[in-house]
């Protein structure tokens, strides 16, 4: 007879997707494994050192305030932080940090390793067992089961893995980790079909051997602002480590031109489909040769080793290319490499076969999330395993599943892109994917989604109670601002001239006043006698909304727009058959990805604004043969 | 029983809900929650009064004026009408609806159903009315479905119809305007998620040009557009002339001869300011610029007056001469405002009426009119209304005006409707937006809010789809980092 042990949720893989899930599933009370191939490459940064960035930053922030790790671990390991895009708009501000990947990786363990209803296994996780159409458990490597109710995958990178550096093919994970290999055909056994993907990571270099002197320095800011809600501003304010900048030149990009039928891509030894957008610098050469240089960033590794990440440089050239085309940059001519840049192709999944849960649609409790879905990135790994995670724990606690509209967070935008769109390469987030970015900023996610995680119980009474009465003020002094009128006074023309704006023509509301580009919120403090002491979170969203009022009101019409035909539900048992006058490619795509809303219906490639005319009378004839009225869409 | 459903719509939409064709009663329908407030804006009762239409009992059809205001805030009146008022959900679309029913053919329609847009409707997509009689639980099933047949025969009609237009002019501007857009959007965007490889620095003139670019090549967009209707939907036209040299009668003749009146509410028929002929194949929308109300007693003073603001309007300018009668002072001023009108592109045709009488003015004195004022003497007809004599070659003469002109040349832009229109000018808005965004010092992240939207409205005239080409955009032309 078997060996068996019982838990409720296996989570298989320890990567940034994993260990969120993982730690939502325990922290909700259900007793939960997690797997990993090796217990030390738990949160492992295997590519990149940063956590946040454009648009990543406000997933970190997201991932915070639903009540996930990420922002904290970050916070207390990071060696460097900046504020990107702090000329441009509040939408676009965007923490990044470096990360001290040791760090990163050992805090993330003992968080895990402390957490009630989690236990770590190292093992391979080899089949997916599934009594009809039903997850039931996993068995490892040794035979022995572990019975749950619902298992998440998130084997990352390392599923099949190979790592090509020219003509050189190892077979193993990321980094040299050991690769797994079973699941395929479990998978492929449950109706799980697997795709190819490819991505890749620059050298590593002895920092010693590089001259920091022909480079460029980039520091970080002065004053740090943290990640995480729960992050004690003061606590990181600590001494930070610099990166550099230094280019590519055109003898680089001869060197790269000169080999380019040597590279695994080039000469086809890839098949797996690449990221556009985080091009190798190979790709970079040859699909934007009128570009004389391009961008190199040395980033420390962390505080306790020499090595160094060298951003904007990855690459799959074998290494004899490779040792010449690295020193070509200045400041790098006498470099050591300690680990070769290499592409990495591995197995995973078409987002198109889950549903908005990240559940699959074809066997019940199996969830995905990360990097096995077809994205790329810590972040959007993280944001999915957390969602994964609460939506696999509310199924097996019989509570209302967690899905986020588009309109409401960027992982709402990530997972309706990935489970929605035809994604033909690794997914990587961006501020240009978010329609409605302007309310999805990274100074509101609190505002935004602390009440799901509270739903959820993710988030504590009092951190909820804490939101809701910023919320309160922040209104108050909105009214309290508007409602005040400013006249034409004398006194009040010398403040305004003092303050190097113009006389008032008619009097005006302190809101009003607040709006013109030289003045704000402080500024016009020594004309708002009774005003109260407000914490900065507050006066922030204060300004924000007084501020940028118009824009923001036009992209809450568009958003209504929006959620109408999102809160117009098609029942699951839908025959896509029995609907009339639907178009052929129409009928296809729809029975493929089983929408579940009208408005992600209408996001469908081939599917036209015609024929969700025809879906939307045909729902109404639906529900009246079976005598129900018409759904409601819940309130967002 | 129907179903009740809390329908979502919050917006009020409007249309021609009649068939187009020339002649006939049509309605245009108002339907949504500010159907009242719209019609409200345009309506006048009988004693030019404004009038609270929420107010009135659900279920009433009242006689009335639609007005527009011109630059100086002077309401004038467009069209008589007749106005009915429908409450929820006492209607055909269950919500409230305002239907105004005119009588002045497709062209008077089109122009007031500009006006209702203007005043805050949306335009109706094709069996929006339907689907909203049908979510609102009017219309049953079957009837939905058979509604539903329709559409789906007018999408395929649609799709047809705008493939033929991707070879038309308007097609291809409307494409490089957007790809301009587009390109401006995926530049801002790609230096917003690469801020280290991309910056924006001097951007901001950069795009203030394409604005400028692209506001001017709306305009253009928007009046060529206003000629292709021309064509399919007839000529503003002004009969002009010192009282009683026959421009009544010419209307009368015309629309006698023509026998298509289309002005036929009863009591109304000869107080009518406007009439639909047609003539050498070509719709012309009448107006008789003085003398209908012969109640009124100084005609002789309003007269220049009215010629003046038919005139402003026309586009094509029938000028009737006396020949029986020494030409006066108010045939010098007439002239005078017709050359300046002509200087505008504007057509004129001179009638010398009452060739029946023995003549008083030479064909000489008529042209130095004109050629005096250093213009050229439009063409110039010897006619008797009183006997019919010359009369048919009036036909002729707008025939050659119009079918040899330009803007028959132009015929591709025909296709370009009023949905389009409301497209463009909405894109138009939002680029003015954008104008004032960078006005104000505004970041570059805030300009894509308002370009996003002008793309958006604009791919809906060649119906592409929006989310997923800006990505491949990003992709094709920017090479993106980190």
């Amino acid at each position: 007879m078997e060996y068996h042990i019982d838990t409720q949720i296996c989570v298989i893989g320890a990567g940034h997707a994993g260990v969120e899930a993982a730690l939502a599933c325990s922290r909700l009370g259900l007793k939960t494994v997690i797997f990993t191939m090796n217990v030390d490459s738990i949160a492992m940064m295997p590519c990149n050192p940063h956590i946040g960035g454009s648009s990543k930053g406000h997933l970190v922030r997201e991932i915070d305030a639903l009540g996930g790790e990420m922002g904290k671990n970050i916070d207390k390991t990071f060696i460097q932080s900046k504020m990107l895009n702090v000329s441009k708009g509040p939408a676009v501000h965007s923490l990044r940090t470096q990360a001290d990947k040791a760090e990163y990786s050992k805090t993330m363990r003992q968080v895990l390793e402390h957490q009630e209803n989690l236990t770590i296994r190292q093992a391979e996780v080899m089949q997916i067992l599934t009594e009809d159409h039903k997850v039931v458990g996993v068995r490892i490597h040794t035979g022995t089961v572990y019975r749950c109710q619902a298992a998440i995958i998130c084997t990352g990178t390392y599923l099949n893995a190979r790592c090509l550096v020219g003509e050189s093919i190892t077979e193993t994970g990321p980094s040299g980790m050991q690769r797994s290999t079973g699941l395929k055909d479990s998978l492929n056994g449950i109706g799980i079909p697997l795709r190819r993907f490819k991505t890749g990571t620059p050298a590593r270099m002895d920092g010693r051997s590089l001259d920091y002197s022909k480079m460029t320095i980039q520091e970080g800011d002065k004053v740090v602002i943290p990640f995480s809600y729960s992050t004690d501003p003061a606590d990181v304010q600590i001494e930070q480590v610099p990166c550099f900048l230094t280019y590519t030149n055109e003898e680089t990009h001869n060197i790269i031109r000169q080999n380019i039928d040597r590279s695994p891509i080039y000469a086809g030894i890839i098949e797996g489909t690449g990221p556009r957008y985080c091009p190798s610098i190979e790709d970079k050469v040859v699909k934007f040769a009128e570009k004389t240089r391009h961008q190199v960033f040395i980033e420390p590794e962390g505080r306790g080793t020499n090595e160094v990440y060298v951003d904007g440089m990855s690459s799959s050239m074998p290494d004899d290319v490779q040792q010449r085309m690295y020193r070509t940059v200045p400041g790098l001519e006498n470099c050591v490499i300690v680990k070769n840049a290499y592409a990495i192709e591995y197995d995973c999944i078409n987002a198109n076969l889950l549903k908005l849960t990240l559940e699959t649609r074809d066997v019940d409790g199996l969830f995905c999330a990360g990097q096995f879905n077809g994205s790329s990135g810590y972040e959007e790994a993280a944001a999915q395993g957390l969602m994964a995670g609460i939506n696999a724990a509310m199924k097996i606690l019989g509570g209302e599943p967690l899905v986020l509209k588009r309109s409401e967070a960027y992982i709402g935008v990530l997972i309706d892109d990935l489970v929605t769109k035809d994604n033909r390469e690794p997914y990587r987030m961006m501020t240009s994917r978010a329609e409605y970015r302007l309310l999805l900023r990274q100074d509101n996610a609190d505002l935004r989604l602390r009440k799901y995680g509270y739903r959820v119980g993710l988030i504590s009474q009092e951190q909820y109670d804490h939101v809701c009465e910023k919320e309160r003020m922040i209104e108050e002094e909105i009214r309290r601002l508007k409602s005040i009128r400013i006249g034409a006074a004398r006194e009040n023309q010398e403040y305004l001239r003092a303050h190097n704006s113009s006389d008032l023509k008619t009097a005006c509301s302190l809101a009003e006043l607040m709006c013109r580009p030289e003045l704000g919120y402080e500024a016009i403090a020594g004309l708002d006698p009774d005003r109260k002491p407000l914490p900065k979170e507050v006066t922030e969203q204060v300004e924000i909304n007084i501020r940028y009022e118009g824009y923001i009101a036009r992209q809450k019409r568009q958003v209504e727009q929006f959620d109408k035909m999102e809160n117009r539900k098609i029942p699951a048992a839908i025959d896509y058959d029995d609907v009339g006058s639907l178009r052929l490619e129409a009928r296809q795509k729809l029975k493929e990805f089983r929408p579940t809303s009208i408005g992600q219906a209408s996001r469908l490639s081939g599917v036209t604004p015609a024929d969700i005319a025809v879906l939307l009378i045909y729902l109404e004839k639906y529900r009246a043969q079976r005598g129900e009225t018409i759904m409601k869409g819940r309130e967002g | 029983m129907a179903l009740q459903y809390d329908h979502l719509q919050t917006d009020t939409i409007a249309a021609i809900a009649t068939a187009m064709s020339e002649a006939g009663i049509g309605i245009i329908r108002i339907s949504g929650p500010d159907a009242a407030a719209i019609g409200s804006k345009l309506y006048r009762t009988p004693q030019k009064n404004k009038t609270d239409i929420s107010l009135w009992r659900p279920g009433t059809i009242r006689f009335g004026y639609i007005v527009e205001a011109d630059q100086d805030g002077k309401e004038n009146v467009i069209d008589e009408v007749m106005l009915s008022w429908m409450k929820s959900p006492h209607s055909y679309t269950t919500e409230d609806t305002v239907e105004i029913n005119t009588h002045g053919g497709m062209f008077l329609m089109n122009r007031i159903l500009a006006l209702v847009l203007q005043a805050g409707a949306r335009m109706a997509e094709p069996g929006e009315f339907t689907k909203r009689a049908f979510l609102g639980g009017r219309i049953d099933l079957a009837r939905a479905e058979a509604v539903m047949d329709l559409i789906s025969s007018r999408n395929e009609f649609a799709r047809k119809t705008s493939a033929a237009q991707l070879q038309g002019a308007v097609s291809s501007k409307v494409k490089e305007l957007r790809e301009k857009i587009l390109y401006e959007i995926a530049f801002i965007e790609s230096a917003l998620d690469d801020p280290e490889n991309y910056t924006l620095e001097g951007y901001t003139n950069r795009l203030m040009g394409t604005c400028e670019y692209l506001e001017k090549e709306m305009h253009t967009l928007l009046s060529h557009a206003d000629e292709g209707r021309i064509l399919r939907e007839g000529i503003r036209t002004a009969i002009v002339g010192r009282p009683n040299v026959g421009k009544s009668s010419l209307l009368n003749h015309l629309a006698g001869e023509e026998r298509a009146i289309v002005t036929e509410i009863e009591g109304t028929t000869r107080d009518t300011l406007s009439e639909t002929v047609r003539v050498g194949g070509v719709l012309l929308h009448l107006t008789d610029t003085a003398g209908i109300r012969q109640t009124e007693d100084k005609v002789e003073q309003i007269g220049v007056h009215r010629a003046q603001q038919a005139l402003d309007r026309a586009e094509l300018i029938l000028f009737v001469i006396d020949s029986s009668r020494k030409l006066t002072v108010e045939d010098e001023e007439i002239a005078e405002r017709i050359i300046e009108n002509l200087r505008e592109d504007k057509k004129c045709i001179l009638l010398m009426n009452k060739t029946d009488l023995s003549p008083e003015v030479s064909q000489e004195q008529v042209e130095e009119l004109f050629t005096k004022r250093g213009s050229e003497c439009p063409p110039l007809l010897f006619c008797s209304l009183q006997t019919g004599e010359g009369t048919k070659e009036l036909g002729e003469f707008v025939s050659e005006l119009f079918h040899t002109g330009e803007i028959a040349e132009k015929n591709e832009i025909f296709l370009v409707n009023l949905r389009h229109q409301d497209a463009v000018k909405e894109a138009l808005d939002s680029i003015l937006l954008v104008k004032d965004s960078i006005e104000n010092g505004m970041s570059e992240d805030f300009f894509s809010i308002d370009l996003m939207n002008a793309y958006r409205v604009l791919g809906t005239i060649l119906g592409e789809a929006v989310e997923d080409d800006l990505v491949e955009e990003i992709f094709s032309k920017f090479c993106l980092g980190k």
